[in-house]
């Protein structure tokens, strides 16, 4: 799941006309790779654990979105904002003790910002995002890192929800397409000072779009998706009202056989833990999380407790995105990511 | 010496002479005021104009900008995929008239996603985001708001081709709106909205870390017109615009801090006549030459404190006050629609105070020297006050400066300034000032003999102390000369105006699309509909735009008007040559300005900037132009149409079939723009430019008011002072029995001598001015020439003025100054 659609949240008047996510319609590859430019908002989503040659542990984060914007458009200039494109890149280094982050916006257009429909191929200017066969390859240039790593797929993607139609309230029209690579091998580099560090590792990738998601009563959600050591996946998620409630949940664990488990909205809790306050925004944060679901309980705990994004120059929020351990029964069964939104302020902005 | 004594002791003889001293302060001060406020105002101007910049183009290093009109946008995409470039930021401009008013908008059409990673701060906060991508909202600046009279979330309409564009104020811009560009929006509306599809005005880059100007301009082709400049580039281009305009306005600053060191110089000579006795008592008493000099330079150092702290207090008022009523232009119209802060600037104020004190310690250093050099057992013995004024032993000095200032008028300008031509008149005061005390005896033997006794004693007074007469001569010749220099200069360049106009206008009726800005426009279909009025017998369309020629930083005019290939050389003032060779190029005849500034000459193959292709045309004349400072050329309106397919245009001049059908004719064109256009008769825009020029000199008529001022209250002063020096002569004539009524006569018929005098000489070195101010100054500053134009009829009345009010104030001085028991003072001494 991603942030960025909190800022597409649906008004009762619309410019442009979104077709609706709708239960039944089989994901078809690679065309599904790619963007679909009619929904309203869509993202690729990559998370992951790294390791340098020297033994450190990193996060790694790539997102890109893409909206369509609610206005009419005029169809007479070339700067037409007819799809935006925006992208987000984080490294969380317990030696830096917070995370380092940059952004990029852009509307589409002269080949400078453009999403593919053929297959995953999005780029923000020195920013990028491909899929050539079964690997993707990410470039991100950012203001004080860069990132050349490409991303091998073995494992079977992982449709999430009803066969990729994966609901997100009460109401069947808040859902989105959504499926999942999990257990990406990793391996390029990773420069922060002078000289680029090569790094290996194992990542997740989300796909989802939609046109509307979320409920008029919710303000942020819970996210998990882990890499178990055992060569599951587990993904999870709940969204939560303004007292905290879940409003929805759902899930699925995905074993190496290729078979999936799906939870219903019911069999997923979310526990808080300890709570981090950010020093730079006041919000707090359940850093520590236990998770369950049918048959397996995890505590997340992060690799470093400030992983507190600030993104309002691009999608216009502050969420929490962290790279966390799990463990069940005292043991390390996995690593993967945690995203806690609307801690700081109402998703609706 | 001690300070405070000191002080008491140079202090004191400045309270003797109030009057005198005030007037030495008021003319320092104006010099030191005048000054200051062309400078606060400029600067002021100037970081406004250079913030606007910065305030949208934030860290960008560099501006790509091409003509008025635009440039093709995938520049944009291709300067944006270099390498050598970390931000590419594209922007179109446009300036639109507001419908139902006089004022225009400036609006930028920005991508607000690359604009924002050159300036994060452009939008209030707490605006919705997707205002700034809508195709019909716009974000005005907070002054120009409320000076539109507009709010946040009302409308406003503009006027692109004769068609109404309604757009929604979706909110403000953060802090301080640029006032450069009033106005954002998306840069898709802009293109929509106003007809510029395909077409930006300019890219801001910022360059890739270690990346040089020079690399990337070296990686980069350039469409023909498209240039970049530097912020600093651009400054400077606008600075240079309003640079002769100011030196002008500084160089009579000058003046008056001249005037007023001649001031506090007569000041001090009459007030050292006055205290010889005492000033010898103190040599006497012990006081050294170097401590008199002191004291004398010591009181004319106080005068110019006191000058100094008055004007740098009114030049910051003045600065305030001319900002908000005329502009920070001073009434030109370069900046206009710009209403800066003016802050007092330091640097400033401590150059121009210092100026001012300078100016009056230059004045008392003579007089000092006088005084100093004095013996002072001559000195004692009393009735030798005409030795203060030791004539120059030789006319010589002052006539080579004189021939050197005339010399000084033909040499060229120094870096596009006419900085002999300002050396030139003042050197030719100088000489003629430093030439008086030869000239006066010479000129009052001149004077017939009245028949009236009285009035015969004064003049003859007047021929036995010519010297003395001299001295208050020099500042009312100055004040005089500067006067007649720019009312000749100002009467030559208005009637030279007026008749440019009478002959650049031949047609009828002139209607232009809207009234300013660049968006509105005569469509094509327009233009025949225009042409087929019943009563038009024919029409002439014209269409402008600003564009780089040669890599300078300024833009020219380019003016594309129908028939100039047949009609240019009949219909132009043509000045000089014109080349009539045969020739394959078209022909493009090119303003004075433009070829002064570019060195153009007939003949001369000159290459313009059409759609970014770049057009060979044959120079085959220059015209004269006021309207275009920096310069314009003009093209048969068909080679502009098959060179670039743009068939609107901003202007017409209509033919009528008769005279009579004007309203007839101007009914027609409001319906058929529904109001949208500006109708103007030939003699409407006379009118017009003549209202313009006279706003424009409203400073320097201002200045002439107040150089007659200084020069009438000089010469009340010293006569007045020299009235109060020669008590004892007319105790005595009083003795003889004179009466006071007759000494009246005495003295009105000395400052009618004097005045006569001044005047005459201020008249020819005025009038040598203003061949300089025409000739030189005004063409090298502004490259245009004017034919020479005397106002008779005014300058006669106002030495006839000058002479009656020199008279009256002589014998209200001398009336004053006889106060006190005249008779009772020729015992004083005697």
């Amino acid at each position: 799941m991603a942030v960025a659609l909190a800022a597409m949240v649906p008004v009762s008047t619309r410019a442009a006309d979104y077709p609706d996510v709708i239960p039944g319609r089989p994901l078809r590859f690679p065309e599904d790779h790619g963007a679909h430019p009619a929904f309203r908002t869509e993202w690729w989503y990559v998370t992951g654990w790294v390791r340098t040659k020297d033994g450190r542990d990193l996060g790694i984060q790539i997102t890109f979105f893409r909206s369509r914007p609610d206005i009419a458009v005029a169809g007479r200039s070339r700067f037409d904002p007819a799809q935006l494109l925006f992208a987000h890149a984080a490294l969380a280094d317990p030696r830096h003790g917070r995370l380092r982050h940059d952004q990029v916006a852009a509307r589409a257009g002269f080949g400078l910002a453009e999403a593919a429909t053929t297959t995953t191929d999005v780029r923000i200017d020195r920013w990028s995002l491909t899929l050539e066969g079964s690997t993707y390859r990410a470039r991100i240039q950012a203001a004080d890192f860069e990132m050349t790593l490409a991303f091998a797929a073995s494992a079977p993607v992982v449709l999430q929800g009803d066969a990729g139609y994966s609901r997100k309230g009460p109401r069947p029209a808040q859902a989105s397409y959504y499926y999942s690579r999990p257990h990406l091998t990793v391996s390029g580099s990773i420069r922060t000072g002078a000289d680029p560090e090569a790094v290996t590792g194992s990542a997740w990738l989300d796909h989802e779009w939609s046109s509307e998601i979320l409920d008029p009563a919710a303000v942020g959600w819970d996210w998990i998706g882990l890499n178990l050591e055992d060569g599951s996946a587990l993904m999870a998620f709940r969204i939560r009202d303004a007292e905290g409630r879940p409003l929805w949940a759902g899930g699925s664990l995905a074993r190496p056989d290729g078979t999936v488990r799906r939870f219903t909205e019911k069999e997923v809790q979310f526990v808080p833990g300890r709570l981090w306050t950010s020093p730079r925004t006041g919000a707090r944060y359940p850093v520590v999380m236990r998770v369950d679901v049918p048959g397996l309980t995890v505590m997340l705990s992060p690799l470093l407790d400030d992983q507190e994004l600030d993104s309002r120059a691009s999608v216009g929020t502050i969420y929490w995105e962290g790279a966390v351990t799990a463990t069940a029964e005292g043991r390390t069964v996995g690593r993967g990511y945690l995203e806690l939104t609307g801690y700081f302020r109402k998703l609706r902005l | 010496m001690r300070l405070i004594p000191f002080l008491v002791l140079v202090a004191a003889p400045l309270r003797q002479f109030p009057g005198r001293t005030a007037i030495a302060v008021i003319a320092i001060a104006l010099g030191v005021a005048l000054g200051l406020a062309v400078q606060l105002v400029n600067s002021a101007a100037a970081d406004e104009f250079g913030q606007a910049a910065r305030r949208l183009s934030g860290a960008a290093d560099l501006v790509v900008r091409g003509p008025q009109a635009g440039f093709d946008e995938s520049l944009f995409a291709q300067i944006a995929k270099m390498p050598e470039v970390d931000v590419a930021s594209p922007v179109v401009e446009v300036e639109a008239p507001i419908v139902g008013g006089e004022e225009t908008l400036r609006i930028a059409g920005i991508d607000v996603f690359r604009a924002a990673r050159l300036q994060p701060a452009l939008i209030a906060e707490g605006t919705d985001p997707l205002d700034l991508l809508r195709p019909d909202t716009v974000f005005v600046g907070r002054s120009t708001l409320s000076r539109l009279g507009l709010e946040a979330g009302g409308r406003v309409r503009l006027r692109n081709g004769l068609e109404d564009v309604e757009l929604r104020v979706a909110g403000v811009l953060a802090a301080d709106s640029p006032a450069e560009y009033a106005a954002l929006m998306d840069i898709a509306a802009v293109q929509s909205l106003f007809d510029r599809s395909g077409v930006i005005t300019r890219i801001d880059v910022k360059l890739a870390p270690g990346v040089s100007r020079a690399r990337f301009v070296a990686a980069l082709s350039l469409p023909a017109g498209v240039t970049v400049q530097t912020e600093a580039d651009r400054n400077e281009s606008l600075s240079r615009m309003t640079r002769a305009y100011r030196v002008n306005l500084n160089v009579l600053a000058l003046v008056a801090l001249f005037t007023g060191a001649l001031l506090v110089s007569s000041t001090q000579a009459l007030s050292i006549a006055r205290r010889r006795s005492q000033l010898a008592l103190q040599r006497v008493i012990g006081f050294t030459r170097r401590q008199i000099g002191l004291q004398v330079v010591g009181e004319g150092m106080l005068l110019g404190v006191a000058g100094a702290v008055l004007g740098v207090v009114a030049g910051v008022l003045l600065a305030r006050v001319v900002v908000s009523l005329v502009g920070a232009d001073l009434g030109a119209g370069f900046f206009a629609g710009v209403r800066p802060e003016v802050r007092v600037d330091a640097m400033a104020v401590v150059l121009f105070a210092g100026m001012g004190m300078a100016a009056a310690v230059l004045g008392s250093l003579g007089p000092a020297w006088e005084a100093a050099s004095e013996a002072p057992a001559l000195a004692l013995k009393s009735g030798d006050d005409a030795r203060a004024f030791r004539p120059l032993r030789s006319p010589w000095p002052s006539v080579s400066v004189l021939i050197a200032g005339a010399g000084a008028s033909t040499l060229p300008p120094v870096d596009g300034l006419p900085l002999f031509g300002y050396v030139s008149i003042a050197m030719l005061l100088l000489g003629t000032i430093l030439l008086l005390p030869h000239l006066v005896p010479r000129l009052l033997a001149r004077i017939p003999v009245p028949r009236s006794v009285t009035a015969a004693l004064g003049l003859s007074r007047l021929r036995a102390y010519p010297v003395q007469a001299a001295v208050s001569l020099s500042a009312i010749v100055a004040a005089v000369s500067l006067m007649v220099a720019m009312a000749i200069m100002v009467t030559s360049f208005r009637t030279s105006l007026d008749q440019w106009l009478q002959g650049i206008l031949p047609a009828d009726l002139y209607v232009r699309a809207g009234d300013g800005g660049d968006t509105a426009y005569l469509s094509g279909d327009k233009q025949s509909a225009i042409a087929a009025l019943d009563g038009v017998e024919r029409v002439e369309f014209l269409r402008w735009q600003k564009v780089f020629v040669d890599r300078s930083a300024a833009q020219i005019t380019l003016l594309a008007r129908d028939e100039v290939d047949r009609d240019a050389e009949a219909r132009l003032p043509i000045v000089g040559d014109v080349d009539r060779r045969a020739s394959a190029l078209p022909s493009v005849w090119v303003s004075e300005s433009a070829a002064a500034i570019h060195g153009w000459r007939p003949g001369d193959t000159l290459a313009l900037p059409l759609r970014g292709e770049s057009r060979e045309f044959l120079i085959r004349g220059l015209w004269r132009d006021y309207a275009r400072q920096s310069g314009a050329v003009l093209i048969d309106r068909r080679h502009y149409i098959a060179a670039t397919g743009d068939r609107l245009a901003n202007d017409a001049g209509l033919w009528l079939t008769e005279p009579s059908r004007l309203a007839d004719v101007r009914t027609a064109l409001d319906a058929l723009a529904t109001g949208g256009l500006t109708m103007m008769t030939a003699g409407d825009v006379r009118e017009l430019s003549l209202t313009i020029f006279d706003r424009t000199f409203v400073v320097t008529y201002a200045l002439e008011g107040v150089a007659i001022l200084i020069g009438l209250m000089g010469l009340s002063s010293a006569i007045g002072a020299e009235v109060l020096a020669r008590r004892r002569e007319f105790g005595m004539l009083r003795h003889l029995g004179v009466t006071r009524r007759e000494i009246g006569v005495v003295l009105g018929a000395e400052g009618a001598g004097v005045a006569a005098v001044g005047l005459a000489v201020g008249a020819v070195l005025g009038f040598a001015m203003s061949l300089i101010l025409i000739h030189v100054v005004n063409r090298q500053s502004f490259h245009w020439g004017m034919d020479l134009h005397v106002p008779w009829l005014g300058l006669a009345a106002f030495f006839a003025v000058m002479l009656i009010a020199a008279t009256i104030t002589a014998v209200a001085s001398g009336r004053k100054a006889m106060g006190g028991d005249v008779v009772q003072s020729v015992r004083e001494d005697w």
